[in-house]
């Protein structure tokens, strides 16, 4: 989760490009080194995939992408779970999950962005740099008193202590995401809408918040990706088996089945990855965006 | 009262929209930081009151083998991964940002591992891969060589978290390759016209132009590192093993506060881990000044 986090400090609303070379030049072999690099690195991945359709014993002798026999074994025991719980429970529960952290990252964070970015008041300054230091903070020096006051609320084992910090914007960079693109609204249309007779709590909501859409978007696919990967929240806080996701599924797999069940797990890890893939592909575009012009300066 | 009614006038906005942020960095964010180094202070073990106990959880941390282990384990880790990771990233961003076709593809593909690369099931990979009859010595006893369980040995199993992070270098490859677009072409004209060679242009040119982006890289892939949990808990099973080998330091403050519940040793773990972040985050900020170019 963290790798990407921080690969990115969106300046999204800014994008200079300037060609790099004039002459395309294409030699063959650069092109070769490219391409059995990448194999080389997806390689262990698509033989995942691969092996989750092998039978076990064959994932140890067969190191090849094709399957000898194929069977979806593996899909049916490992989509059975563990215990009685199937593992659709813990992908309704994770998709459950990232979709509240969706909604309140993208609430919280937007709402104190238009404040950053185009309101007035007092301490503005000191507040907004007390926010970039929560950036660099390590979530370590607040979790275990965290831990203790949802403990004292008795909201351990629930999905609040995963979804409370959402909805109050602890993770800043989405606030410093979205601060970089209203900026760039410009005040004329805000003027104009005022002068028309629209409020602020309108303005925020049908302005602001509609104007900031890649903002928004981007937002929720990197709360998506982090939410679906994250581990250590999941497994501090949820405990029932009932309450798990496909985190913690694929942990607990991995503990009650150790060796002797790579196939089921390996189905169920490709299943946990699809999600992930989907939103990639389809929203390729943001994220590769966000993330490339998060580090330029300007 | 005029004075209050236009401070409340020019305020109320600002502070409403502001508000559930306020909330949080004051419950879940300034309180626990507080809590978190008043407990550091104490034995609070979550069942019985704290007792004040000064510095003993930070003197005793130097005479904890299992600390000094994690520490150790934690600066391999970052010392060395860090690094490779970005010179991973520049080197395949240098290979693709000359006008290559299809770049798009290629960046999407090697950004893969980027996105799964913190999620449980790629740690279970990594489980399988490095392990005793693992893809990986498939492959190597092809060549002839007689592989081991890296992930069962003490002397390697990091090595391969090391290789993992690695693995990930997709992340900053794109803002290198970002940042190499916005080098202006001209600087490498003239430079050619100058007679300058291919070698003598990288160090001139494409080394300067992108310091602040490989500064900007660096600082956040140490910060992320330092802070690594996932692939270390999975591939160990949550011990931190083989002989502590891959007991990273957040692992350690996990067994500490929440198997342990020895919550005041873990609070002080935690402070050590910020002052940690920020020594080294600030030596980093320093050295810019030698090697770091700003235009203007």
């Amino acid at each position: 989760m963290e790798t990407q986090k921080v690969s990115m400090s969106a300046k999204i609303n800014r994008k200079t490009k300037t060609k790099t070379s004039k002459v395309r030049v294409s030699t063959p072999i650069k092109h070769l080194i490219i391409i059995a690099l990448g194999i080389l690195m997806l390689y262990p991945l698509i033989w995942m995939v691969s092996s989750s359709f092998k039978p076990d014993e064959e994932i140890f002798t067969n190191p090849s992408f094709w399957p000898e026999t194929f069977t979806w074994d593996n899909y049916i025991q490992g989509w059975a779970g563990l215990s009685g719980v199937s593992f659709g429970k813990f992908f309704l529960n994770s998709i459950f999950l990232v979709t509240m952290a969706m909604i309140g990252n993208v609430l919280s964070g937007s709402m104190a962005a238009y404040a950053f970015a185009k309101l007035d008041f007092a301490f503005k300054k000191i507040l907004f740099a007390l926010m970039l230091m929560t950036l660099m903070l390590p979530f370590h020096v607040t979790v275990i008193p965290q831990y203790i006051l949802f403990n004292e609320i008795d909201m351990v084992n629930t999905y609040w202590p995963l979804i409370i910090p959402k909805f109050l914007a602890v993770e800043g960079f989405f606030i410093f995401l979205m601060v970089q693109f209203i900026r760039g609204i410009p005040g004329e249309l805000m003027q104009a809408a005022e002068i028309d007779g629209c409020g602020p709590i309108r303005m925020y909501w049908k302005l602001i918040l509609p104007l900031a859409l890649p903002a928004v978007i981007t937002t929720m696919i990197f709360t998506f990706i982090w939410t679906w990967n994250d581990f250590f929240g999941q497994l501090l806080y949820l405990s029932d088996i009932n309450k798990y996701t496909v985190a913690l599924g694929l942990r607990m797999f991995l503990d009650a089945m150790g060796q002797n069940s790579w196939g089921a797990m390996f189905a169920m890890s490709t299943l946990s990855l699809v999600p992930l893939f989907t939103v990639f592909i389809f929203f390729q575009k943001y994220l590769i965006e966000g993330i490339a012009t998060g580090g330029l300066k300007g | 009262m005029q004075t209050i009614k236009s401070i409340w006038q020019k305020n109320w906005l600002g502070y409403l929209f502001l508000s559930p942020w306020l909330i949080g960095l004051l419950c879940l964010t300034a309180i626990p930081m507080a809590a978190s180094l008043y407990l550091s202070f104490t034995n609070y073990d979550m069942f019985t009151a704290p007792q004040w106990v000064g510095f003993e959880n930070y003197g005793d941390m130097f005479d904890d083998r299992k600390w000094l282990a994690s520490v150790k384990v934690t600066a391999i880790f970052v010392f060395l991964g860090v690094p490779l990771q970005l010179s991973f990233a520049l080197a395949i961003a240098l290979l693709l940002n000359k006008g290559i076709s299809g770049l798009k593809v290629y960046r999407a593909a090697y950004y893969v591992p980027s996105l799964f690369g913190g999620s449980v099931a790629i740690a279970i990979l990594w489980r399988q891969l490095f392990g005793g009859d693992g893809l990986v010595n498939h492959a190597l006893s092809l060549v002839g060589i007689e592989g081991m369980n890296w992930i069962a040995t003490p002397d390697t199993a990091l090595y391969t978290l090391v290789v993992l992070t690695v693995w990930q270098f997709g992340a900053p490859m794109v803002i290198f390759l970002a940042g190499l677009q916005q080098i202006p072409v001209d600087l490498y004209e003239a430079a050619r016209i100058d007679g300058a060679n291919k070698m003598k242009q990288f160090i001139s040119i494409t080394i300067p132009m992108l310091s602040p982006i490989i500064f900007f890289n660096l600082i956040m892939q140490i910060i992320a590192s330092f802070q690594a949990f996932t692939q270390a808990y999975i591939v160990s099973g949550g011990t931190g093993g083989p002989l502590n080998s891959t007991l990273f330091y957040t692992l350690y403050l996990y067994q500490k506060g929440f198997t342990h519940f020895q919550m005041g040793y873990a609070s002080a773990m935690a402070w050590i881990l910020l002052f940690a972040i920020a020594i080294i985050t600030a030596l980093v900020f320093a050295s810019a000044k030698k090697w770091v170019y700003y235009q203007e």
